[in-house]
């Protein structure tokens, strides 16, 4: 017992009648203690640490270093400098890609952010119900991903899909949905809103009910209106997690795949994404892992900024 | 009205219960809760029931001009196809094995880590756990093609792990969010109750196991049910790695059968996207206390 007190004890020597071997014994074993201590915690450790190094850690420096590399995994990896952006530049699909993703992230925004804001409002209000609305919010969110987006192949489809036989029920001009240029794109935000919001819902849900309720009491009392209670109660108390949001939601959509992929395929120039743009470089048409490597750089690029925000902001509330 | 407000002040939000118990308002109040309810079972209760029972009709039914909303008569036959024919016996059972599998390496790894970092303090503990941390901040679509290439050829043993199991469990347990909450909730547990374990003869393992783990029940409710959920749901990784159709987890094969060349029946697609949801459905309505409550609990550090 004596030894293991012994390292907790700062400073020069604990026995002085045994002079400097005493000592030193001392130091010795609070020196081996602290060894043993650190191999165990490196022993329980390890496994996560090969797990992070092997698959997050050297992936991102292999990944950057492969966007300088002409790879197809048949010959040996060669040094091309910056050949991969450069092709990529000439690329007419890679500024279609963009100019995609853009129009998807902007509408996705506006519907995905909007509404479930606008719903978490309205559910705070409401004072039955509750756990059915959380519930049927959230339940599309559950599903595997590839089952909404089919499910919603089946409601598009022009013939006799649920949509167009509802419209063609109420006399409405019926569409052809994912099949046509003009409305593939916001067909393909409709499914990703639909599967998605019930998670910003409940976030905000969670941010509305912490708002303290003497802020709305006080803002009555001195004769605000409902209106002006949302405007200058909910709204500023809300700043902080709609910020949050917005940079959560912009990376995620920034990243959307398996919409397009499953709906209107990686080939289709008005919904090719930055995403399956990388999937068709790299494992469905040309096999240039180089050329996907340099594609996803610069997607991390544009992300980071957005993560970088997304840590200061969150951050400098700690 | 009166009696609960004054009983839960606390609650109060943007409309008071007394504006609420005034005639205009609770007109209003009913008004909007009548249309909100129909409108959420259409909108979120409704497709679901569709892909039930339209899985149930005759295909001929699911094909005629004039929709059903209820079968006119019911037929399990497309549910049976699906699950032998389609064989979606198989992928369902594959897909259980890599949740399965996958949830419990996650688990043992990032609990451990997450020991260590909180409990053992090691020395560079907190640049590793920075390092851990840093990859939430990384896409994965970064890492896609570089993490499918280390997958096919690891760094210094050169193990190719596609189309094994191992290509989803090992990146799996590199989860830097478990770590994290893990990490949090461990540095609450009092360093009095650890030494009270160790001056009793308690290893360091056995005050993992028989002191930390049972008080630390409840987060490792919600990691588990994340897990489990997020390796049924995942799409991408798995189409990447799990080529080989024999080896596919059913969302990928799901997709694959609704692209190839052989025409599988509607209803009977339906039916396998039924059957795909139906355990993420089940977990939801058993646990969604936990997954609501983790949610919000995670939403903002993740």
């Amino acid at each position: 017992m004596a030894t293991s007190l012994a390292p907790h004890r700062p400073g020069p020597p604990a026995a002085p009648s045994h002079g400097r071997t005493g000592a030193l014994t001392a130091r010795h074993a609070r020196l081996r203690r602290r060894l043993a201590d650190n191999a165990l915690a490196y022993g329980f450790m390890a496994a996560g640490i090969v797990c992070f190094a092997v698959f997050s850690w050297y992936p991102l420096v292999r990944g950057i270093m492969l966007s300088f590399q002409q790879d197809n995994l048949i010959t040996a990896p060669q040094w091309v400098g910056l050949d991969n952006y450069h092709h990529l530049f000439d690329d007419p699909l890679f500024w279609t890609a963009w100019k995609n993703t853009a129009e998807f992230t902007g509408l996705a925004l506006l519907l995905g952010y909007a509404v479930p804001f606008v719903i978490a409002v309205l559910l705070n209000e409401l004072r039955h119900f509750t756990a059915y609305f959380r519930i049927a919010v959230y339940l599309p969110v559950m599903l595997p991903p590839i089952v909404s987006v089919m499910l919603w192949q089946f409601f598009y489809d022009p013939g006799g899909g649920l949509f167009n036989t509802a419209l063609r029920g109420a006399h409405l001009p019926t569409s052809q949905w994912i099949q046509s240029p003009d409305t593939a794109m916001i067909s393909l935000v409709l499914v990703s809103t639909w599967a998605n919001m019930g998670g910003a819902t409940l976030m905000y849900l969670a941010a509305l009910q912490a708002i303290p309720g003497e802020l709305f009491e006080a803002a009555e009392l001195d004769g605000a209106g409902l209106w002006a209670r949302l405007r200058y109660v909910t709204l500023p108390q809300m700043r902080f997690i709609m910020l949050v949001l917005l940079l959560l939601q912009i990376i995620s959509t920034m990243q959307v795949f398996i919409e397009p992929f499953q709906l209107t395929g990686f080939t289709d120039p008005s919904t090719i994404t930055v995403m399956t743009l990388i999937y068709r470089y790299a494992f469905a048409v040309n096999n240039d892992f180089g050329l996907a490597a340099s594609m996803s750089v610069l997607l991390f690029a544009v992300l980071g900024v957005f993560a970088a925000l997304y840590l200061r902001l969150t951050r400098e509330t700690d | 009205m009166t009696t609960r407000a004054s009983a839960s002040p606390a609650t109060r939000s943007l409309i008071s219960d007394q504006e609420l118990a005034r005639p205009r308002y609770r007109a209003a109040y009913f008004t909007v809760l009548t249309v909100t309810t129909v409108l959420f079972a259409a909108a979120f209760l409704f497709p679901l029931y569709w892909m039930a029972s339209s899985a149930l009709e005759t295909p001929r039914e699911f094909a005629a001009q004039t929709p059903t909303l209820l079968p006119k008569s019911v037929h399990v036959a497309a549910y049976r196809d699906a699950w032998s024919q389609m064989d979606i016996a198989h992928f369902f059972l594959n897909t259980v094995w890599y949740a399965a599998g996958g949830w419990l390496i996650q688990i043992s790894v990032d609990v451990c880590a997450a020991y260590a970092l909180s409990k053992l303090r090691p020395a560079f503990g907190k640049a590793i756990f920075a390092g851990m941390l840093a990859s939430l901040m990384l896409p994965s679509a970064a890492l896609l093609v570089p993490a499918y290439l280390t997958v096919s050829d690891l760094p210094l043993v050169h193990l190719n792990l596609l189309n094994t199991p191992w290509a989803l469990w090992l990146p799996g347990a590199a989860n830097a969010f478990n770590i994290y909450v893990l990490r949090r909730f461990f540095d609450q547990i009092p360093g009095e109750l650890l030494d009270a374990a160790s001056i009793d003869g308690a290893s360091r393992l056995q005050t993992l196991l028989r002191v930390v783990l049972p008080l630390s029940r409840s987060v490792l409710a919600v990691i588990s049910i994340f897990a489990v959920v997020g390796m049924w749901k995942d799409f991408l990784w798995p189409l990447l790695v799990l080529q080989d159709p024999d080896k596919q987890t059913l969302s990928v094969a799901l997709h694959r059968l609704s692209t190839s060349t052989t025409q599988v029946p509607p209803t009977e697609m339906i039916a396998g996207l039924s059957i795909a949801a139906v355990p993420m459905i089940v977990l939801f309505l058993f646990f969604q206390r936990h997954i609501l409550g983790g949610l919000s609990a995670g939403a903002l550090k993740g």
